[in-house]
C-alpha cells in the first residue's frame, strides 16, 4: 500500500474501476462530464470540484451531464436502477436534496420492501456535505442524519482516500440505494490506497486508535479532528479509543458497545446538528444498551443548533474543534461519581 | 573518544519499512546483569509487537529511552557497560543518543525498498531485494501472508546475503489469479523469481504453504538450490488446523479474523491492530477470497492435508541439505511432523507457535545461516 493518492482521486478511481468491471454503471449528474451541452473537451469540468475529471472520455457515453433539475435526474437516476442498471447520481450539495427527497425517501428506499424483495434499487447517490469552507448556511451542512432515519437507505460517510474508494465500491455494487457523503475539506487529503479493486464492507467501524480510558466515537472529517484531539490527550496521560463509524446506516453496534465497555467513558464527535443526529443516536446505544459499564456521563461535541454562519469568525466557532473534544473528554475523563 | 568498553542497545530495524519503535515496557533494570539473549524490552512497531533480547552482557548501565517515546531504527536505547567505565562517560553517549532520540525522524525518510516486477508466464509476481554480497536467498512466505511476513529476517540476514522475499500468486501486490492454485504453480512463481533476478542458484526457505512450494521448486532443478529451510512446512503429515484455514479463507471482519490471527501465535499480544487491518485491507482485495478458496482446495482434503512434500524431500534430501524450523507450541501445523521431514537437521523452538520468523527471529536467523554455512 505504498501508492499515496488523495481521497478526490480515490473516488474517481473508484467509479473508474467499477465502470471498468460493469458496464451497466453509468455517473450521471450536473456538469459531471463538461457541462450542459458542451462536448466533454479538454476543460471538462468533471463534477463541480472535479471528482468525476476524466472519466468522460474513458467511457463514452457513460459520463451523463443532466439539467439542473435534481428532482428529475434523482428521479431518473432511480428508474434506471430499478431497469437494472447501476447508476453513481452526484448531487452537488446535500443541502439541495430536498427538492427530490420523493424520489430517495419515499421510492427508493421502499421498492425493495413494498415489492417484496422483487425489486431491487442499484442506485449511488454522491454528494458533498459540511461547513469549513466559508460557503454559507444552505452549501454547508451535514444532512446524513436525515437519510440515516429512514428504513431502506444505506448512508456512508468516509474519512479517508482509503475507505472512500474502498466504501464507494462497496455501495456501486450494493443492490440498496446509498447515500455517500464525501466532506469538501476532505477532497485534497492523501492516503494509501492500493491501485487493485476492494471493497469495504457496510457496518463494520474502524478502530482508528486505541486506547483504554475514553472511547470518542465519530465519523467523516471529524475523524480527523478527534485524532488530533486523542494525540494532545495522550501526551497529558489520556489515552483515547478512537472510532469510525464509517457507515450510519447499517451501524456497528458492537464495536461501539465493545470500546464503551472496555473504556466506561464515551465522547460522541459529530459536526452534524444536535438534534435527532448520530451524536444523539449513539448516546442512546450505549446508555441503552451498555449503562452497566458507563462510569461517567455521555459527552457530546457537535455543531450548535444554528444555521452554519457566513461570517468567517462565526463559522470557525460552529465547528467542533480538537479544544473542545480534548475539554469533553477531560471532563468525563475525570468524572467521580 | 567513547569508550569502547560501552555496548550500546539499539532499536532493532524488524522488517524493511520500520522507522520507529516504541518501547512499551522494559523488562530489565537500570543496574541489572544482562546475558546475551536476556529479554530487555517489549518494542511495538506500527506492523507487530516484539521482544528485544541483549546482543552484549554486562551490567544495563543506562536505559535512555522511556516507555511509549518513539525511536528511530538504530538509535541507542540504553547503554550495557561494566562497572569501572565512568559516569561522565556514560553520560556523553546517553546525551548523543537522547538527541537523536529527540530529533525523531527526518522528513525525507524513505517507506523502505523499491518493489521490483517481474512476467512469470503472464502473471505480475512482485518481490523486494535487500543485501549487496553474498549468496541469493529467497524468502517464500506461507498462506495468506506476503513478503512482509519475513519483516524481522530479511534486514538481518542481508548483512551477509543478498536476500529476496516474493509475494506468490494470489498474495500481497503480485497478480490475485492463481490460475489452478496447485504447489506447481506457485513453485513457478519462485523459479521465475530466481530467473528475474539472474540467480543461478540460491537458497531457499519456505514457511507453511511456502514450505511445500520450495520442496516443489527444489524437486524441479535441485541444482539450483543450495540449501532448502523449511519452517513449519505444509506437506509433511495428514494433521493439519483445517477449521483456521477455512475460517481465514472466509473471514471478512476483524471480529472474525482478530481471533483466527491470534491462532497463529503462542504468545496472542503480538498480533497488534496494525496485522488484522492490513490483513482485512489485503482479503478485501479484488480477487483474493477466490485465490484463498482456490488455494484452501490445495492445502485440504477433507480436513486432512492434501500436499504431501516427504517423498520429494527423499528424493532431494541427498543433493540439498534440508533444515527444519519448528515452534513446539504450533497451533496449525502439528511440530511432530518434523519426523516426517528425512534426513534434515531439525530446531524444535520451545514455545513457538505457527510464526517462529515474527516470534523468535533470531532463533530462525541462527537456523538459516547455519543452513546456509552447511551448503557451502
Amino acid at each position: 500500500m505504498a501508492r499515496t493518492i488523495t481521497y478526490r482521486e480515490a473516488i474517481n478511481e473508484a467509479l473508474a474501476q467499477e465502470m471498468e468491471r460493469d458496464e451497466s454503471v453509468i455517473v450521471m449528474g450536473e456538469d459531471n462530464a463538461g457541462g450542459a451541452g458542451s462536448p466533454g473537451e479538454e476543460d471538462a469540468w468533471g463534477g463541480v470540484l472535479g471528482v468525476t475529471k476524466g472519466l468522460y472520455h474513458k467511457f463514452p457515453g457513460r459520463v451523463l451531464d443532466t439539467p439542473i433539475s435534481e428532482s428529475a435526474f434523482i428521479g431518473a437516476a432511480i428508474g434506471a436502477a430499478t431497469a437494472g442498471m447501476r447508476p453513481v447520481a452526484e448531487l452537488m450539495f446535500v443541502d439541495f436534496m430536498g427538492v427530490c427527497f420523493d424520489q430517495i425517501y419515499n421510492q427508493a428506499a421502499k421498492f425493495r420492501y413494498m415489492f417484496g424483495g422483487k425489486a431491487v434499487t442499484p442506485v449511488v447517490i454522491r454528494t458533498m456535505y459540511g461547513a469549513g469552507l466559508r460557503a454559507a448556511a444552505q452549501h454547508s451542512q451535514c444532512l446524513y442524519p436525515l437519510f440515516t432515519h429512514i428504513p431502506g437507505l444505506k448512508v456512508v460517510v468516509p474519512s479517508t482516500p482509503y475507505d472512500a474508494k474502498g466504501l464507494l465500491t462497496h455501495a456501486i455494487r450494493d443492490n440498496d440505494p446509498v447515500m455517500f457523503f464525501e466532506h469538501k475539506a476532505l477532497y485534497d487529503m492523501a492516503g494509501p490506497v492500493p491501485e487493485e479493486g476492494y471493497a469495504v464492507p457496510f457496518g463494520e467501524a474502524n478502530v482508528v486508535r486505541e486506547g483504554g480510558d475514553v472511547t470518542i466515537v465519530t465519523l467523516g472529517r471529524m475523524v480527523h479532528t478527534s485524532l488530533e484531539a486523542a494525540e494532545q490527550l495522550a501526551a497529558a496521560g489520556v489515552q483515547c479509543e478512537v472510532v469510525d463509524l464509517r457507515t450510519t446506516s447499517p451501524l456497528d453496534e458492537d464495536t461501539v458497545l465493545e470500546s464503551v465497555e472496555g473504556t466506561g467513558r464515551v465522547v460522541v464527535v459529530d459536526e452534524a446538528h444536535p438534534r435527532c443526529s448520530v451524536a444523539t443516536d449513539i448516546s442512546a446505544l450505549v446508555a441503552k444498551k451498555a449503562f452497566g459499564a458507563l462510569r461517567a456521563p455521555i459527552e457530546m461535541v457537535t455543531a450548535p443548533h444554528t444555521p452554519v454562519p457566513f461570517s468567517s469568525t462565526l463559522e470557525d466557532l460552529y465547528m467542533p474543534d480538537a479544544q473542545r473534544i480534548v475539554n469533553a473528554v477531560k471532563t468525563i475523563a475525570e468524572w467521580t461519581r | 573518544m567513547t569508550d569502547e568498553r560501552i555496548v550500546a542497545v539499539t532499536m532493532p530495524k524488524w522488517g524493511l519499512s520500520m522507522q520507529l519503535g516504541k518501547i512499551t515496557s522494559w523488562i530489565v533494570a537500570e543496574g541489572d546483569d544482562v546475558s546475551v539473549g536476556d529479554e530487555l524490552a517489549d518494542i511495538e512497531t506500527d506492523k507487530i509487537a516484539g521482544t528485544l533480547e541483549a546482543a552484549g552482557a554486562g551490567p544495563l548501565r543506562r536505559i535512555i529511552a522511556r516507555v511509549g517515546e518513539d525511536v528511530p531504527v538504530s538509535g541507542t536505547i540504553a547503554l550495557i557497560a561494566p562497572a569501572d567505565v565512568s559516569d561522565d562517560d556514560l553520560d556523553a553517549v546517553v546525551q548523543e543518543a537522547r538527541a537523536v532520540i529527540d530529533a525523531g525522524l527526518p522528513d525525507e525518510a524513505a517507506g523502505g525498498p523499491a518493489v521490483e516486477t517481474a512476467d512469470i508466464g503472464g502473471r505480475k509476481i512482485c518481490y523486494v531485494g535487500a543485501g549487496q554480497d553474498g549468496d541469493v536467498v529467497l524468502l517464500v512466505h506461507g498462506y495468506g501472508g506476503d513478503r512482509n511476513s519475513w519483516l524481522f529476517l530479511q534486514e538481518p540476514l542481508a548483512a551477509r546475503h543478498r536476500v529476496y522475499a516474493l509475494d506468490l500468486p494470489g498474495h500481497g501486490t503480485s497478480v490475485k489469479d492463481v490460475g489452478d492454485g496447485s504447489v506447481d504453480t506457485l513453485a513457478d512463481a519462485v523459479l521465475g523469481v530466481l530467473d528475474a533476478i539472474g540467480a543461478g542458484r540460491a537458497h531457499l526457505v519456505g514457511h507453511s504453504l511456502g514450505g511445500t512450494v520450495a520442496v516443489a521448486a527444489t524437486a524441479r532443478d535441485p541444482r539450483r538450490i543450495s540449501s532448502l529451510t523449511l519452517i513449519a512446512p505444509v506437506g509433511f503429515g495428514p494433521a493439519v488446523n483445517s477449521g483456521f484455514l477455512r475460517g481465514f479463507a472466509s473471514a471478512q471482519t476483524r471480529r472474525e479474523l482478530r481471533p483466527l490471527i491470534g491462532q497463529l501465535f503462542a504468545d496472542e499480544s503480538l498480533v497488534t491492530r496494525q496485522l488484522i487491518d492490513d490483513l482485512l485491507a489485503y482479503k478485501r482485495l479484488d480477487g483474493v477470497g477466490e485465490a484463498l478458496h482456490a488455494l484452501l482446495g490445495t492445502l485440504l482434503d477433507g480436513d486432512s492435508q492434501r500436499a504431501d512434500s516427504a517423498a520429494a524431500v527423499a528424493v532431494i534430501g541427498g543433493a540439498v541439505p534440508v533444515t527444519v524450523v519448528w515452534g513446539s507450541a504450533d497451533r496449525i501445523i502439528p511440530p511432530a511432523q518434523a519426523e516426517s521431514v528425512a534426513g534434515a537437521v531439525c530446531y524444535l523452538l520451545d514455545g513457538a507457535g505457527h510464526m517462529p520468523h515474527m516470534e523468535r527471529p533470531a532463533e530462525v536467523q541462527a537456523a538459516i545461516e547455519e543452513a546456509i554455512a552447511r551448503a557451502e
